[in-house]
């Protein structure tokens, strides 16, 4: 059915209909309206969710890892400097393999205190052991709330997953949503099976042992084989959401117009829905431009982005935060994947940081700076210098 | 693709009428965005909201910087926000005022069409006392819009929060509104 609604509706409808046991949140400033409409559901008797009100998003990701230990298929949202505030128990959480699924309203880490689109968040949680997935729209965000569900629960993975929305751009904005009937999405999720619970007091089992050098390695190790394990989980996912939505999932990343693209941009989130438009009007007059836009942002698939930037000149890779003292991040994935041997030109993007606007004016113009790019240059969009 | 500004005051209900607007084009058919532009939020601080309505997919994710139409809910504004910015001149200007079609021109030094509406008396004389929704009349006709699909949408979404009695007020301010502006279309 198809309806108006904001991202952070299209988000909370998901979780809705996937209907987990515990959804734990702190309506921490900036949050998102994603706590407030699920508390109303819940209070509305529509869902059988406990629904755990904290007193802090370290808490909230705290009462997460319980929940989910203790065998609850648990969902959160959160945004900016409550996913600051969570971080320390998301490496935790990883580390325990629990599939927690969390919606992320990317906005921009204080200071100065801004509130506003960037993605330094999601950038924050990199390196957390989280799989991190980008939405270009409400819809995408609606129909990723539903896949990650199965990429976090699948028992080679067994990691929570981030389903990350650009901050206002989408979860204010109100857009077309067709969401799917209750029933096929409580089917497609499936009855939630999950391992070792805690609550299984006649098996009982260790969680979040302690583990000194003789361990605590192998035990990462292990963690990155859930890692490894997703590429191929997210894409029979997305095969079988696609036959249910009859909407066409399929790859790591959307490649827009890139087969026989001279010059091609790498973007993630909603920028890249204004750099197809970009895209058809250049190709209009017949500029040979395409678009590569990141679903599935960590993993990282290296090899599979190499291959389809193979065959192009110049590439603009599109950061929405800095690292500072270095490239961007998505910069130095997408380059080191051609390490030793012959690439495109690379120039690097920094873009958009505290909801700095990206019309397409700005698009055109980082199509055009291709023509004159040099690889390992670091460039600003929209900046006042 | 037309895009639409809207400047109303914070509690004048722009975000909620270019919400509404959404969901009346999406009845019919077409492509649909809706959203407000957020700064400090504050009762009586001027807001912006924005709509694009498209035949087709719309993909674009940026601020609206050329609108088609502008609707100005409060005329106060006309003053301190400078609303005819970046409108197209041959785009519509819609305005609540008591004052003449001539006089907003002369106002606003806009030489493209010009609607000019009392929604603030319309609003008071159909019982309802906000005048966005008769601006939203207004915003239809423009369009060009099927009256008949808009009512039905503004109806169904006001009976989720008003009693039959207000919505009924409502839909009379929105049908005043509505024949004020009819005859000037976007684009035509």
């Amino acid at each position: 059915m198809k309806k108006v609604m904001t991202g952070h509706k299209a988000v909370a409808e998901a979780m809705r209909q996937i209907e987990p046991d515990v959804v734990a949140v702190y309506p921490i400033t900036p949050q998102s309206e994603i706590a407030e409409y699920y508390a109303q559901y819940v209070a509305d008797g529509l869902v059988r969710t406990e629904l755990v009100p904290v007193e802090s998003e370290h808490s909230a990701m705290s009462a997460c890892v319980g929940a989910a230990a203790a065998g609850a298929r648990v969902i959160t949202a959160t945004a900016s400097q409550g996913l600051a505030l969570m971080v320390e128990i998301l490496y935790i959480a990883a580390s325990m393999r629990l599939p927690i699924v969390m919606a992320l309203a990317n906005r921009a880490l204080s200071g100065p205190i801004n509130i506003h689109c960037d993605h330094s968040d999601a950038y924050l949680a990199r390196d957390s052991g989280a799989v991190q997935i980008f939405a270009e729209s409400a819809q995408e965000a609606y129909d990723y709330m539903v896949m990650a569900q199965r990429i976090a629960e699948h028992k080679d993975v067994r990691l929570p997953v981030i389903v990350n929305l650009d901050g206002f751009t989408l979860t204010h904005s109100s857009q077309v949503v067709e969401t799917l009937p209750d029933e096929r999405v409580k089917e497609f999720v499936g009855e939630y099976e999950p391992l070792y619970p805690l609550l299984d007091v006649d098996n009982p089992s260790t969680w979040g042992p302690f583990a000194m050098p003789d361990y605590y390695f192998e035990l990462k190790r292990a963690q990155q084989a859930g890692m490894e394990a997703v590429p191929e989980v997210f894409l029979s996912v997305q095969e079988e959401y696609s036959r249910l939505s009859g909407r066409p999932y399929k790859g790591f990343f959307e490649a827009y117009k890139l087969d026989d693209a001279e010059r091609v941009i790498v973007v993630m989130g909603s920028t890249a829905g204004t750099a197809k438009v970009v895209v058809d009007e250049l190709r209009a007059r017949g500029e040979r431009v395409g678009l590569l836009k990141v679903w599935l942002w960590r993993p990282f698939p290296r090899a599979e982005v190499a291959e389809a930037l193979s065959g192009a000149k110049a590439v603009a890779i599109m950061d929405r935060a800095l690292s500072f003292g270095n490239m961007g991040a998505l910069y130095l994935d997408i380059t080191s994947a051609f390490a030793g041997r012959e690439g495109p030109t690379f120039v690097n993007y920094i873009y958009g940081l505290g909801g700095r606007d990206v019309p397409a004016e700005h698009i055109a113009q980082v199509f055009e700076g291709l023509e004159d790019a040099v690889t390992g240059e670091l460039r600003y969009l929209g900046l006042r210098e | 693709m037309v895009e639409i500004r809207w400047h109303g005051r914070g509690g004048q209900g722009a975000k909620t009428v270019s919400q509404i607007l959404a969901q009346i084009n999406l009845r019919e058919g077409k492509h649909v965005q809706a959203f407000p532009e957020y700064g400090p939020e504050r009762s009586g601080a001027p807001v912006r909201a924005y709509n694009r309505i498209s035949e087709e997919e719309i993909l674009v994710h940026s601020g609206v910087y050329h609108p088609d139409i502008v609707v100005v809910i409060d005329e106060t504004l006309l003053d301190s926000e400078n609303p005819t910015e970046g409108l197209k001149p041959d785009g519509v200007l819609i305005v609540n005022s008591s004052r003449s079609e001539a006089e907003i021109r002369e106002a606003t030094g806009f030489r493209g069409k010009i609607v000019v509406l009392d929604a603030t008396k319309i609003a008071r004389e159909a019982g309802t006392g906000f005048p966005n929704v008769p601006m939203l009349g207004a915003v239809v006709a423009v369009l060009g819009t099927d009256p008949a699909i808009a009512e039905e949408e503004l109806k169904e979404t006001l009976s989720h929060r008003l009693p039959p009695e207000v919505v009924e007020k409502n839909i009379r301010a929105f049908r005043a509104g509505y024949e004020a502006a009819k005859g000037v279309y976007v684009g035509g």
